[in-house]
């Protein structure tokens, strides 16, 4: 099947190139030639970039078919043009044996929505005990091992999990937090939880777990990405481990550089997530830090929640937000507030993405998966229950407005998204 | 940020549900009622018919008798109907949600909704649920707020200080659990306080509390120096040996009042408890029940300050 | 009746001559917040009554709760002196539907049975919605539709009659 995307204005992080331009693919991989094409797709005002690689997304299968479906979770992110998503191990049961994952990978290549990468579980039942199976599971179709938001807190078992990983050169992506120092804790230890009256959690429960990482990674020579990060402490730790050339990565869920602990308002319960939303003072250095580089890349974590487990109070509401849809219109918002190039704001979902995730998708080049997306950065719709394909209607954002919209979603060179 | 959820179109009281973000007319009005309230319990016959026909629904789901108890009174003062319902916390689990409790009970005809709750925040779920004619009055949180007895504890020091533009008061204890401390600072501070102050071990006060406009004293000695009214914070028994604090005796050692602590203050100063007191743990007896001591007169004027703002919230 | 306004200040001695003769020093006097209030303040000096003059706020009683809630802080009714078995001079500026009347005579009621209660009111404007009427009138005024009438007093402490829009 030959496609022909025209006259759209490509833009291509991993090469730079922001320009006006056809693309052409064939056999599913994006040609270097110019082909007869069977179908073709009008993308004139509108721009035609890779699709976007979220490393954070559950889809709530297997187990929890209450709260999301694969099906309703793939459409979700084909329409928010998330074309590839890493699913965290925190399924149930946990991601640690191959079983659960092969058919997580087969249901997820049936449905021929977004490409499916399944994180597994660093140790068994994400216990934090027993080491998983690291190996058969790779077999099966793991990308990385790790505990999802379940710290490990005997550290001598995360220093052997460490070890482990590295003997194979597994990636395993690690969430910074002190099990002790938050265990009790529901928001940001700082003005607000005082105000609200709410369990904090300080933000050195973010810095102590980082440094005895930082420490183990050195150590072993483990490659380790740190999911999630909250608060400016742990991004200036990062940045002299990157200076020391330790081969640590990193990444901020979408919504840490744009809300901070003010917008839980009267116990807003969409805002109740894991991390905490920082003070400001965190919020800003997380949106400097995405734009320097000191953070590789940024996720939606999506977690859909139904109804009934955000309509109770602050401390007892099921933490996440639903973001598959908003990663898009978000990445581009930050990237207009901190004045980057469209080929920047982009690279931090796309190619840069894609270099943690090791595929070759998130770039447009000759022989890359024709994984992409046609959007229009500027079109405004309003977030509404009624708007969003995911089962997950609980966003900070339910109500507002935000500007951009996906036209079209191509996965392997198939349409697998059209807006109607 | 979303509308004040205590207030109405016309920036009346709807629910009330904590004193932080109430105009300081409001907290005024609730006061200046209060004091026509105290001269009906003053009187033989201590109803009048201001509620006659509106049912109070009291929803504990934190046991509390005491302060139950005064929220019948004031009710039955009102000649409002009172139900007690103490949804404990099995029931809960049991399969029926905050919301459906709520809603079986709207179907009930409730008026008010005088609700406690361990969780912070319950009240204002309750308040987004309930119908445009019902009222909320939260009775306690979490660690959140329990306005009624900021109010009352305003009413108390109006009463015996008349003026608070003058005023320096401290507050003792685990300000850290404390609701009734969250309120009175937020009280304290609307009504123009100069100087508020919370004294107490590092363990029990909490991260943020100078950004609610008080001074921090960690020397119970210095921190009541000088001070008008010493509030005593009650110490709860499960806080006593754990990591927050090693023994209540150790407690009162460094914390308790004590009449040697308390002449520090000044020689006019008032003492006042939330209750019920744990006597020998943070006040000691002579103290309790001595000349400076106004925890009694707290008891009575509560009751006024919970017909107040039951009358209030149930007419807007 | 007159349409004219009458001069609240000629009234006072007017009131106070026609209730010399029906009062004795035990006789007490409740005046009604606000407006009857000002009224007692100036009728109890001149009756040489035994007892210091009572004050009452008929908020909580008021029949009008449930579409008009609170409306304004209630002052505080005191009533200095045994209710139980006395001869009451109750007294009020204006006497219109004679629901005030009726809420403060429950009121008193919960503080003890009187052996008789008197009205006395400034001005009556007529337009009587229960079965109450006063004894003692200073004036019967007339009130144009769409108006209100009111007592107001000065800072010097003079009281006049007005008439002002009813909202």
């Amino acid at each position: 099947m030959k496609l022909l995307i025209k006259g759209g204005r490509i833009v291509d992080p991993a090469s730079g190139r922001d320009e006006v331009g056809d693309v052409f693919i064939s056999e599913g991989k994006i040609s270097g030639k110019k082909e007869k094409a069977d179908q073709t797709i009008d993308a004139k005002g509108l721009v035609v970039a890779p699709g976007l690689i979220d490393l954070a997304a559950r889809l709530r299968e297997p187990g929890q078919e209450y709260k999301a479906t694969l099906a309703s979770e793939m459409d979700a992110a084909v329409a928010g043009g998330v074309t590839s998503l890493a699913c965290p191990p925190d399924t149930h049961p946990p991601l640690d044996e191959p079983g659960l994952v092969d058919m997580l990978r087969r249901r997820a290549k049936a449905l021929a929505r977004a490409r499916v990468y399944p994180v597994g579980a660093l140790t068994v039942k994400l216990a934090g005990e027993r080491l998983s199976e690291m190996s058969v599971l790779a077999q099966a179709g793991c990308v990385a091992f790790s505990q999802a938001n379940v710290p490990i807190t005997d550290t001598q078992v995360l220093w052997r999990a460490l070890q482990y990983a590295a003997t194979f050169g597994y990636p395993v992506w690690l969430r910074a937090e002190d099990k002790w120092l938050s265990r009790e804790g529901v928001a940001h230890d700082g003005e607000m939880a005082t105000r609200l009256g709410l369990a904090g959690i300080p933000a050195f429960t973010e810095t102590i777990a980082l440094a005895t990482m930082l420490q183990l990674a050195r150590s072993t020579g483990a490659r380790v990405h740190f999911c999630r990060l909250s608060t400016a402490a742990a991004l200036d730790m990062i940045r002299s481990a990157k200076k020391d050339k330790l081969p640590v990565t990193c990444d901020v869920g979408i919504h840490y550089v744009h809300l901070s602990e003010t917008d839980l308002g009267y116990y807003d319960t969409n805002c109740r997530l894991d991390p905490p939303l920082r003070s400001q003072r965190d919020r800003e250095a997380l949106a400097a830090g995405l734009a320097d580089g000191t953070v590789d890349c940024v996720v939606s974590d999506h977690a859909p929640v139904d109804e009934d487990q955000k309509q109770l109070p602050f401390a007892e509401a099921e933490i996440g937000a639903s973001a598959l849809e908003l990663l898009l219109p978000l990445t581009l918002k930050w990237g207009a507030e901190r004045k980057l190039p469209l080929v920047k704001t982009l690279a931090r979902v796309t190619s840069d993405a894609a270099r943690i995730l090791g595929v070759q998708s998130g770039r447009i080049a000759p022989g890359a998966p024709a994984d992409l997306v046609v959007f229009d950065p500027k079109q405004p719709w309003r977030v509404e229950p009624a708007a969003l394909k995911s089962q997950g209607k609980n966003t900070p954002y339910l109500g507002y407005e935000l500007a951009g919209r996906v036209h079209a979603t191509l996965v392997a060179g198939s349409v697998v998204y059209e807006q109607k | 940020m979303p509308a004040n959820p205590q207030l109405n179109a016309n920036g009346e009281l709807q629910h009330l549900l904590s004193i932080e973000g109430l105009p300081r007319a409001i907290l005024e009005q609730i006061l200046n009622t209060a004091e026509s309230f105290v001269g009906v319990t003053e009187r033989e016959v201590k109803k009048v018919p201001l509620m006659r026909g509106k049912s109070v629904f009291n929803l504990f789901f934190e046991a509390s008798t005491r302060t139950r108890t005064t929220f019948e009174i004031a009710a039955k003062r009102l000649s409002a109907d009172v139900i007690n319902l103490n949804v404990s916390v099995s029931s809960q689990t049991k399969g029926e949600s905050l919301l459906d409790t709520v809603a079986n009970l709207s179907a009930m005809q409730a008026d008010v909704f005088v609700v406690r709750h361990g969780s912070s925040g319950a009240p204002y779920l309750i308040a987004r649920h309930v119908k445009p004619h019902e009222h909320v009055i939260n009775a306690g949180d979490g660690r959140h707020a329990h306005p009624t007895q900021g109010l009352l504890d305003l009413y108390t020091i109006r009463h015996y200080k008349k003026d608070f533009g003058a005023l320096t008061v401290a507050i003792v204890g685990d300000v850290l659990h404390s609701r009734v401390a969250r309120s009175l600072i937020h009280g304290l501070t609307s009504l123009g306080v100069p100087e508020v102050r919370v004294i107490g071990p590092q363990t029990l006060i909490p991260a943020g509390v100078a950004a609610l406009g008080v001074r921090v004293f960690h020397d119970m000695r210095a921190g009541l120096k000088g001070c008008d009214v010493v509030v005593m914070l009650r110490l709860q028994n499960e806080r006593m040996n754990g990591p927050l604090l090693p023994s209540a005796q150790e407690f009162f050692k460094n914390y308790g009042l004590t009449a040697e602590k308390l002449a520090l203050a000044k020689k006019d100063a008032i003492v006042m408890h939330p209750g019920p007191m744990n006597r020998g743990v943070e006040i000691d007896s002579p103290v309790a029940d001595g000349p400076h001591s106004v925890i009694l007169p707290q008891v009575t004027f509560g009751i006024a300050v919970r017909m107040a703002v039951m009358s209030i919230v149930a007419g807007n | 009746m007159t349409s004219r306004l009458p001069d609240a200040e000629a009234l006072i001695p007017r009131l106070a001559a026609e209730l010399k003769g029906r009062v004795t020093p035990a006789t007490a006097m409740i005046g009604l917040h606000t407006g009857g209030a000002w009224v007692a303040e100036r009728l109890h000096p001149l009756l040489g009554l035994k007892e210091p003059l009572g004050l009452m706020d008929i908020a909580f009683y008021r029949d009008d709760y449930a579409k008009e809630g609170l409306k304004h802080d209630p002052k505080r009714t005191r009533i200095p002196f045994e209710v139980e078995g006395r001869d009451l001079l109750l007294v009020d500026d204006v006497l219109y539907t004679g629901r005030t009347v009726r809420a403060a005579m429950n009121e008193l009621f919960d503080y003890g049975r009187p052996r008789s209660i008197a009205l006395v009111v400034l001005a009556d404007r007529g337009g009587r919605q229960l079965p109450i009427a006063a004894q003692h009138a200073g004036a019967q005024v007339e009130v144009p539709a769409g108006k209100r009438l009111r007592l107001k007093r000065a800072a010097n402490g003079r009281l006049t009659l007005e008439l002002e829009d009813a909202g």
